[in-house]
């Protein structure tokens, strides 16, 4: 009998060491961010309600597996959504899959496709505020990220100068359905200052701008949905090389975190022969577009591809690089990756501390 | 091989499941109308504790627009990334020769064949009257 069960090690048999770029923290009533909004946000809020381009505006664009994209072992038995606990997180999570250090990335309220620009921004201060008190100061293990309400460029570049400096803080994020495609000039405001910071911008899977989730119009299904994060990272990808992002600002680090891995290659060549052809249509990409991705570009591993064979994985990473990859679970959602058995090769132990945790520790400075 | 006693059939009613200890592992016994089930409480896809995993049906189709659910509650789906296995073989629905679940046979048995067996439960007290579930591993 062949069982995939038995091919790989057990917990006990290595001590895990990992870094988590990718931990979801949620509510456990929405009134939770009161405490470091203002008033006059409050009272919109109950008066008027969030307003984002889609429908049914508390609610995901489209519905998940389950509430919430969660685990259903994740619900606190206090009551509350997965994620809201972080009693339950360090019992289910960050002990037993030895986490030293996690990475919060909130998605709640959405503020970055808040239509309104104001209250946007005011909920960004807020839940940046929210991630330190209710997070970070209660468990040293923890991270915040500096959320931003991209499209009001002055605001979010307030915003960034406020938290940079902060240890609190290590990463800038924004969700990539957004108005326009990240590379426009409209956003760069907000890589100067990400830059001046000394920041890395994360772009994380989500948002909500009206336009379809696929190039060939709305989905019908979520597991047809659930493919167009590939696409619309690409769209990000080739946004920001293209309008000449990477070039004008080779300090900017982009983190594409939960978009898939399997078409990076593919979209490098792609974007290399086109180059090759039509270079004196964007003459300010200087060199082929596959050297920014490589130089300013990581991105996170879950949801792992899981190929049939381990030397198709060994490929993979190959060609983005073992040195680009920052191992994440995405706790407390449906589609987690266990450290333990997230890749599916024969990695040595060298490799293996590389992709859970060196990376990580470089990357963001960890020292 | 060795027989353990691990309920009564009256501690899982139709449709519910129990999660015991033997002999260091977690196995989840389900009660399918009536009939009973084991599997291991471990998915072999990323190691979740899979008998927390909702209980459903069979849904299939021949083709676009038609379908058929049946097989209702036969299935466990894990409660992390969904796969669906089969609680009366632990095959997984999509890969069952690659990815199964270890399944454990099992019998109901009277307290008083179990006595005349000298087979004792290792928690509680077997009486003549009752109804046991017992596995063999």
């Amino acid at each position: 009998m062949s069982t995939i069960e038995l091919e790989r090690p057990r917990a006990s048999s290595y001590k895990l060491r990992v870094i988590d770029c990718d931990i979801h923290p949620a509510m456990t009533s929405w009134t939770e961010v009161h405490p470091y909004l203002e008033a006059r946000w409050i009272e919109h809020l109950s008066v008027y309600g969030s307003h984002l381009r889609h429908a049914f505006s508390e609610a995901l664009s489209h519905p998940r597996m389950s509430p919430d994209a969660a685990r259903i072992d994740a619900y606190p038995e206090e009551g509350g959504p997965p994620g809201s606990s972080l009693e339950l997180m360090r019992k289910q999570h960050l002990d037993p899959n030895g986490i030293e250090v996690g990475m919060l990335i909130p998605l709640r309220w959405n503020p970055g496709s808040q239509r309104n620009l104001d209250l946007g921004a005011a909920l960004t201060r807020a839940m940046n505020t929210w991630q330190v008190e209710r997070w970070v100061k209660q468990e040293p293990r923890l991270r915040a990220s500096v959320l931003v309400a991209q499209e009001d460029t002055v605001a979010s570049v307030a915003e960034i100068d406020a938290r940079g400096g902060d240890p609190n803080f290590t990463q800038i994020l924004i969700l990539p359905k957004t108005d326009e495609p990240l590379g426009r000039r409209r956003y760069w405001p907000i890589y100067e200052a990400a830059v001046r910071n000394n920041l890395p911008i994360t772009i994380h899977v989500g948002g909500t701008n009206g336009h379809p989730s696929t190039g060939g119009g709305w989905t019908s299904y979520y597991m047809e949905e659930h493919h167009s994060v590939a696409q619309t990272m690409q769209a990000v990808v080739a946004s920001l090389v293209f309008e000449g992002v990477l070039e004008r600002f080779p300090q900017l680090r982009v983190v594409i975190m939960e978009g898939g891995l399997g078409w990076v290659p593919s979209l490098n060549a792609r974007m290399d022969k086109h180059w090759a052809r039509l270079r004196s249509e964007v003459p300010h990409v200087r060199k082929p577009p596959s050297e920014y991705v490589r130089e300013q570009v990581w991105f996170s591993t879950q949801p792992m591809e899981e190929p049939a064979t381990s030397a198709e994985l060994i490929d993979l990473f190959d060609r983005i690089g073992w040195d680009r990859l920052l191992f994440s679970t995405d706790y407390p959602h449906w589609d987690f990756d266990d450290p333990r058995y997230a890749f599916r090769a024969n990695l040595t132990q060298a490799q293996r501390e590389q992709l859970l945790y060196e990376n990580a520790r470089k990357f963001y400075r960890l020292d | 091989m060795a027989r353990h006693v691990v309920a009564t059939v009256d501690q899982i009613p139709p449709g519910q499941r129990l999660l015991v200890q033997v002999n260091g592992r977690e196995i989840g016994i389900f009660n399918v109308e009536g009939e009973y089930f084991a599997v291991a409480n471990r998915c072999p896809h990323e190691g979740a504790s899979l008998c927390k995993g909702r209980i459903v049906g069979l849904v299939e189709a021949t083709g676009p627009g038609d379908y058929q659910y049946s097989r209702r509650g036969e299935l466990l789906r894990c409660p992390w990334h969904g796969w669906e296995f089969d609680l009366r073989t632990g095959r997984s629905w999509c890969e069952p020769d690659r990815t199964r679940v270890r399944s454990y046979e099992l019998k109901v048995e009277s307290g008083g064949a179990l006595i005349e067996g000298e087979l004792r439960a290792e928690t509680f007290q077997v009486t003549i009257d009752k109804q046991y579930v017992v596995l063999e591993i």
